[in-house]
């Protein structure tokens, strides 16, 4: 990827983004409807977009859906 | 209804055992609240392990921060059991604090092992490197750190420049941050997410990209 690609994409914002607060507060049900594989990112479109977006909060992401499938 | 505008379901047979048992008396609440704790370590020990790569924590250093990860988040939970609604499985709710206190811890264990110079240094040359560019020409490559340092220094506010070139050139971790500066993580997220959009929109106006389209190449 040039350096002008690389960083059109990272400049790139989501307007449906709903930031960490909202994605972290409602990560829970996320999981629990991914790991069912019940149409979370239909559901809660904003939380996937800042999923999408957001590095810790995406790895916080896995390491709760990694506990629940691994427990369950 | 949820946040989000979802309708809450009533809680699932295995969640309301853990409430009533939580809420309970006696040996059924003791019993309850050693296993919940079990359960805690377990997925605090696994988060350290899943991110162990990352972090250099290992040995001793990892259950210790295990534990009071455990501790921590035990401590959250009941404090807001009030508040389980049954959006989710209660195993779910619970793991969902002990991941985030792992994430608080690994941020404050951080500086342990890096200097807090990193919040200052701009090491403007590596940005290509920082966004995922391949190797480039170095005059493309020397074209682009000119018009992103320029848009840095005339659109961003000192605390939005400040936390730029912390998480984009310095890789400093969002967790990190929040430690060093006593904040949270939306604060800091929502800044570089406005200063991405300002800086996006300075490299349109001067011609650098073009709405959704890729600049010079």
């Amino acid at each position: 990827m040039s350096s002008w690609a690389a960083l059109e994409r990272f400049l790139r914002t989501d307007p449906a983004d709903v930031g960490c607060e909202q994605a972290m507060e409602i990560l829970h049900v996320y999981v629990d409807l991914v790991a069912a594989d019940r149409d979370a990112i239909r559901r809660y479109p904003g939380v996937a977009a800042h999923l999408a977006a957001c590095g810790p909060c995406c790895e916080d992401f896995r390491g709760l859906l990694a506990a629940v499938t691994e427990d369950h | 209804m949820d946040t989000c505008g979802n309708p809450a379901p009533a809680l699932d047979d295995a969640s309301s055992e853990w409430i009533c048992a939580l809420n309970g008396t006696g040996a059924v609440r003791e019993g309850a609240l050693a296993r919940l704790h079990a359960m805690l370590v377990r997925g605090a020990v696994r988060e350290l392990r899943r991110r162990e790569a990352g972090t250099w924590i290992s040995g001793l250093e990892l259950d210790d921060l295990a534990h009071q990860a455990a501790d921590d988040a035990m401590l959250a939970i009941l404090g807001k059991l009030g508040t389980f609604r049954g959006e989710s499985r209660f195993t779910t709710w619970a793991y969902r604090f002990v991941v985030l206190e792992v994430s608080g811890k690994l941020g404050r264990h951080y500086w342990r092992r890096h200097p807090a110079e990193r919040l200052e240094a701009e090491e403007w040359a590596r940005l290509p490197d920082r966004l995922g560019a391949g190797p480039g020409e170095d005059a493309e490559q020397a074209e682009l750190v000119k018009a992103v340092r320029q848009a840095v220094e005339e659109t961003l506010t000192e605390h939005q420049r400040r936390l730029f070139v912390a998480v984009v050139l310095n890789e400093v971790p969002l967790d990190a941050l929040v430690a060093r500066l006593g904040t949270n993580r939306n604060a800091i997220y929502k800044a570089v997410f406005d200063a991405r959009r300002k800086i996006r929109g300075f490299l349109v106006a001067n011609g650098y990209l073009e709405d959704r389209r890729l600049g010079p190449s």
